[in-house]
């Protein structure tokens, strides 16, 4: 074995080199989620399924314009150099994961704010003004079936870019063994509408007590009014439980590609077995976030316990440890 | 059209670091930061152990990826040489970079932007060597063209033994190494 020594006194890279922070795995479960919020929305409306399921879905848009305003809060605040963040929106960086992030997270704005004009909130607690002319808007556009359809399938396709980018921009780095994998993309896309589902689960529950209709109308704007909160909650809990399916079998496969790569692969490898993100991608990500709700759930489907939150806060916590666990041991795998 | 390269003797080099601290005042490199590093790397078996001293920096590589990933064109290629440089006023500091150099030869410097060799860009342009070539003390430092067959890192390529830092990554570096 070789024997190293350097000179090297950099904090900021030596050891380990540590780039990003919380902000980063946050903008990544954030954004992943708001893309798992548009796709069930944007399936439901091109389903024109909207109207007569009377779930939650209907209202993901508003929230997904919230949630993605907050991920694009913490993606800015990494930035170092702040001001010039306007240098974004000044080039398309073909070759770049990160370009194509920004012009994807700038095109699904519209798309999340046209399908939110679909079903203005009941009342508002300010701008009465302002809701009235969205609800011109949104008769407009619900005499227009074309329309709708063309804004079912924005949300539908944007979701799926959005998904998939936030595990490509991750996938994309050569240099770090642990993520260099295009499996991250259908990963983390499975992974946000697993979140998604769980999101809207736990909504169904919430809305369902009087205090929490209350909350939800006064803070929110009435953008969970829900109607059959039993209905949506069994729909979202076999959805869920779909897509954990789906996400343990990639995060299987994502394993099996590092172990049986190259040399730099397999000792990434070790990180997550037996190193220092073991416990944290074994017991944070596959036990409690993915196969301690699956079980739930499946019981909860067949009859044998009753319909809890359990699950669904579960299946977020796992979801925002997936990235923060990712994020954090991808930094400290090398080549080198 | 010209292909810069670095070509550094391992044969020669004591690890005395002139090299770093050259960069350092040339290029105002801040307290705590480096953009080139002494690499000490000891290998083989007794009796015969083998020693390597090098040093390190941006390999400025054929295929950079931290030029592929940059968002904002910040990281680029400059027409002179193919050497790999950041435009401060472009870069965000969104760190893509950083993340994908396989040598961690980046760091994010204290006014915000991401920092790096630039094989003394501003002193090659006026026929002048790289700082830390110029005062290397046991002349272990070669710099020049290879797209100049005559040149000093061409003919040092042709005659001797050499090899480049994780060529298996695919970015084909321009720094090499005599051994």
């Amino acid at each position: 074995m070789d024997e190293f020594t350097t000179t090297r006194h950099n904090p900021g890279i030596d050891p380990h080199m540590h780039i990003w922070g919380w902000e980063i795995p946050v903008y990544l479960f954030l954004g992943g989620l708001v893309a798992g919020l548009m796709i069930l929305a944007g399936y439901h409306i091109l389903k024109a399924r909207d109207r007569q399921e009377r779930v939650s879905y209907p209202y993901a848009p508003m929230l997904g314009v919230i949630l993605l305003s907050l991920g694009m809060n913490a993606l800015f605040l990494d930035l170092a150099n702040k001001l010039h963040v306007w240098r974004l929106y000044l080039t398309f960086e073909i070759t770049s994961p990160m370009s194509w992030g920004s012009w994807i997270l700038l095109l699904v704005y519209p798309a999340l704010l046209a399908a939110a004009v679909l079903h203005p909130p009941e009342r508002v607690p300010f701008g009465q003004g302002l809701l009235n002319m969205v609800r011109r808007w949104s008769a407009w556009m619900h005499a227009r079936p074309r329309l709708i359809q063309a804004v079912g399938l924005a949300n539908l396709a944007g979701g799926i870019a959005l998904g998939i980018y936030t595990g490509i921009l991750l996938g994309a780095f050569g240099a770090r063994p642990l993520w260099n994998s295009a499996i991250l993309g259908p990963l983390f896309l499975f992974s946000g509408l697993s979140t998604a589902a769980a999101l809207m689960h736990l909504l169904a529950v919430v809305t369902r007590s009087g205090s929490g209709l209350a909350f939800a109308d006064v803070a929110l704007a009435g953008v969970f009014r829900l109607m059959d909160p039993d209905h949506c909650k069994h729909i979202m809990v076999r959805a869920d439980a779909s897509f954990l399916t789906i996400e343990l079998a990639i995060l299987g496969l994502w394993l099996i590609g590092l172990l049986t790569g190259t040399g730099v692969q397999q000792e990434a490898a070790g990180l997550l077995l037996g190193g220092p993100y073991t416990a944290g991608f074994w017991g944070g990500v596959i036990l409690a976030g993915v196969g301690l709700p699956l079980v739930l759930q499946y019981l909860e489907l067949s009859g044998r316990i009753r319909h809890t939150v359990i699950p669904a806060i579960l299946v977020l916590i796992g979801g925002f440890v997936l990235r923060l666990v990712l994020v954090s041991a991808g930094q400290a795998s090398h080549w080198s | 059209m010209a292909r810069l390269a670095m070509v550094i003797d391992t044969k020669l080099c004591v690890g005395c670091a002139d090299c770093v601290v050259a960069c350092t005042t040339e290029n105002d490199v801040p307290l705590g930061f480096c953009r080139d590093w002494i690499v000490e790397q000891v290998g083989g078996a007794y009796p015969t152990p083998l020693l390597e001293i090098r040093s390190e920096r941006c390999n400025h590589c054929d295929s950079p990826p931290c030029v592929g990933c940059c968002p904002t064109g910040a990281s680029h290629m400059h027409s002179y040489g193919g050497v790999v440089l950041v435009d401060h006023n472009k870069c965000i500091g969104c760190k893509a970079c950083i993340a994908a150099c396989p040598y961690d030869a980046r760091y994010t410097h204290p006014d915000g932007h991401v920092d790096k060799c630039t094989f003394c860009i501003h002193r090659v342009e006026k026929g002048q060597l790289p700082a830390c070539v110029s005062v290397c003390p046991t002349h272990c430092m070669h710099f020049g063209d290879l797209d100049d067959p005559e040149s000093d890192v061409s003919k040092l390529l042709r005659s001797r033994p050499h090899h480049a830092l994780l060529p298996a990554a695919g970015t084909g570096p321009q720094v090499h190494y005599l051994t």
